[in-house]
């Protein structure tokens, strides 16, 4: 018998947290495998009875959400030149023939620079107005804090119309600014009380320790502030990126060409010859990578920043 | 190096006044102690002198300039903070060569006074060494080191041993005193320790309540306080009070302790029909079997070579400092004599000392 410890959990109770934690794993990830799949079946695989857990793997989704394409006769194939790749083979076989690249493309193109675009301005925005409410006098402090939070009260969608009607007032409506400057006013108060909280925990005197060794309050900021809050300007990015990229109601409503995003334009490809699974699927995949890559790139600081005040530095 | 004068200094946040009227010199190349409880304003002054507040009002001179208003950056000033305040994300040879790279230095430069710096200091084996593992010491000495480094012409220190435990402290005290020795540099130190002010300063401005209370050497403050804060601040039993109702006239040589005549140095000033408090310091206290005035013994407290015995007399308690060869016992009532060229003499409603022939030389303007 081992001795009782405060800090050392005992092997059965770690035993039932590993299982615990790989069963919670496996619910999470479920619908997630199934899409990954469901994006490499073919038509028919793809809405088989019973679902098929083991198929042949096929890229005719990834064909498909990047193609546009119409039905040739058979006449018109065998007129056609043997397929030159894959692609034209996977296409031909079915009958069809590519008339254009699909829209995916710029549509995913899109999601990038406003996701990541309103995510840098919230950041930036946030990070300056988070660091004068935590160091400087400024008056009304509590009573403007307030204000920001109050902007997330209700939800945004609450007062899409009263938008809707100002953006095209203002020209922005279906732009790239228009989306970022939308999202940026969202995710703005999040930052600011996020960042706030942050910078609240860096100790003034290091700033003071930069000012004493002869920087400006501005290189303080940059040089000792910055690097010191990286920390939770990650964790912040995160949370606005995520907020940004999967944004759907105000993408829907607000965009529908230039500037669409990819969320409004994944349910799209359903009126394309049919309900064309397996093409959505491999969208939503591609749509998740982004986010994913940059929260695994980060993944350190969003660990100790969702964390933090819990444990002292 | 440089003097530093400051001028009916004053500082207010909003209602609070935390500096009222101080004025008060650091001579070039002085260890200066700002000394008080937590609260009184030294911390404030501190800053102010530094730059890293900026006064309500009144002046501060280094080197006869006024850079009362002017931002940290530009007064070259150095300051040691009671946490370091070291860069947590950069290692001890960028935070000590930090104030160089401000400064524009080439890098050639910035390396061999780096090198130099922890050759003083003692810290060459932890350059390239992250600051986050360091012992409290070495935190210390790092933070010492990006002060010295520059060459400033003053350093502020806000107690900088505070964050040392005990053993320890002692140990760094030593060091920095010898440390300041070597260099000659003006350094303004702020402690609520009052030993560490005895031990370490040239000179002590004791604070109370954003006040100056009085502004001396170790010897000058210890044996002859300005005011009944600093008797009691100073000194550990700190020194006695003996309160009393009375007068006395210039050129008095004694006080009446109800009926008792007390020998004091000669009175330069007037009382008359006055509450009083004479100040003796448990040192200067003498217990005898007979004599006039009398205590009667409550506890006694061994320390070794003197003990502290507690007495109650008709004018309040009192505590002395007596060798331990002189048995003492409780409940015995016994004579006391006090040193009379060592007692001060307070009016109990300011707390202001009156002027005597012995702290005639000591009390400025």
């Amino acid at each position: 018998m081992s001795a009782w410890s405060v800090t050392e959990p005992s092997a059965r109770s770690k035993g039932i947290a590993a299982v615990l934690v790989i069963l919670y794993t496996v619910i999470t990830l479920l619908p997630l495998v199934w899409i990954i799949a469901t994006g490499f079946k073919t038509g028919p695989d793809s809405i088989s009875y019973p679902p098929k857990v083991i198929f042949e793997p096929s890229l005719e989704g990834y064909v498909n959400l990047f193609t546009d394409r119409t039905r040739a006769t058979p006449e018109q194939l065998a007129a056609m030149p043997p397929p030159e790749n894959f692609v034209d083979e996977i296409v031909q076989r079915r009958g069809e023939v590519i008339t254009q690249p699909s829209k995916f493309g710029e549509r995913f193109l899109n999601s990038v620079i406003i996701g990541f675009g309103s995510t840098f301005l919230s950041i930036f925005l946030g990070t300056l107005a988070a660091y004068a409410f935590s160091r400087f006098r400024v008056p009304l402090k509590d009573d403007l804090l307030f204000f920001i939070l109050s902007t997330r009260m209700m939800p945004p969608i609450a007062v899409a119309i009263p938008i809707f009607l100002m953006f095209r007032q203002l020209g922005l409506s279906d732009t790239h600014l228009g989306m970022i400057l939308l999202y940026t006013g969202v995710n703005i108060s999040l930052a600011v009380w996020l960042l706030k909280g942050f910078i609240d925990e860096i100790p003034r005197e290091y700033e003071e320790a930069a000012l004493i060794d002869g920087y400006t309050r501005l290189q303080a900021f940059r040089k000792v502030v910055l690097p010191q809050a990286a920390t939770g300007i990650a964790s912040t990015a995160i949370f606005c990126l995520i907020f940004a990229w999967n944004e759907y109601a105000f993408a829907f409503l607000l965009t529908s060409g230039t500037a669409q995003t990819a969320p409004p334009f994944i349910p799209t490809i359903f009126g394309v010859g049919g309900k064309d699974w397996p093409a959505v699927a491999a969208g939503a995949t591609l749509f998740l990578l982004p986010v994913m890559i940059f929260t695994i790139l980060l993944r350190k600081h969003l660990l100790r920043g969702i964390t933090f005040g819990a444990v002292r530095k | 190096m440089a003097e530093i004068v400051i001028r009916n200094l004053r500082k207010e946040f909003g209602d609070f006044v935390a500096v009222r009227d101080s004025t008060f010199t650091v001579g070039d190349g002085e260890f200066f102690m700002l000394l008080g409880p937590s609260g009184c304003g030294k911390t404030t002054t501190l800053r102010m002198i530094a730059g890293l507040e900026l006064p309500t009002g009144g002046q501060i001179l280094i080197d006869g300039e006024d850079v009362s208003q002017r931002p940290a950056s530009q007064r070259d000033i150095a300051f040691v903070f009671q946490m370091f305040a070291l860069y947590p994300h950069l290692n001890v040879r960028r935070n000590i060569s930090y104030p160089l790279v401000s400064q524009g230095l080439p890098r050639a430069e910035v390396r061999a006074k780096v090198a130099e710096v922890a050759r003083i200091l003692g810290i060459e084996s932890i350059l390239d060494k992250p600051v986050g593992g360091l012992s409290g010491g070495d935190r210390q000495r790092v933070a010492l080191g990006r002060a010295i480094v520059r060459s400033p012409k003053a350093f502020m220190m806000d107690e900088p041993l505070g964050a040392l435990d005990a053993e320890f402290r002692e140990h760094m005290s030593e060091e920095l005193r010898a440390l300041h020795d070597r260099m000659g540099a003006t350094t303004v130190y702020v402690t609520h320790d009052q030993l560490e002010a005895m031990q370490m300063g040239d000179k002590i401005v004791v604070m109370n309540h954003g006040v100056v209370e009085q502004f001396g050497t170790p010897q000058e403050i210890y044996d002859h306080p300005a005011t009944m804060f600093v008797a009691d601040f100073i000194g550990s039993p700190p020194m006695n009070f003996l309160r009393f109702e009375g007068g006395f006239r210039p050129g008095d040589r004694s006080v009446s302790l109800g009926g008792t005549p007390i020998a004091t140095p000669e009175l330069r000033e007037e009382a008359a029909g006055r509450k009083l408090a004479l100040g003796v310091r448990p040192e200067h206290i003498a217990i005898l079997d007979d004599g006039p005035y009398r205590g009667r013994i409550e506890a006694v407290e061994y320390l070794g070579t003197t003990q502290i015995v507690t007495l109650s007399t008709p004018h309040g308690t009192l505590k002395a400092r007596t060798p331990s060869d002189r048995a003492a016992r409780a409940g015995e009532t016994v004579g006391l004599e006090f040193a009379a060229s060592t007692l001060s003499l307070f009016d109990a409603g300011s707390g202001r000392a009156f002027r005597t022939a012995a702290n005639a030389g000591v009390f400025h303007g």
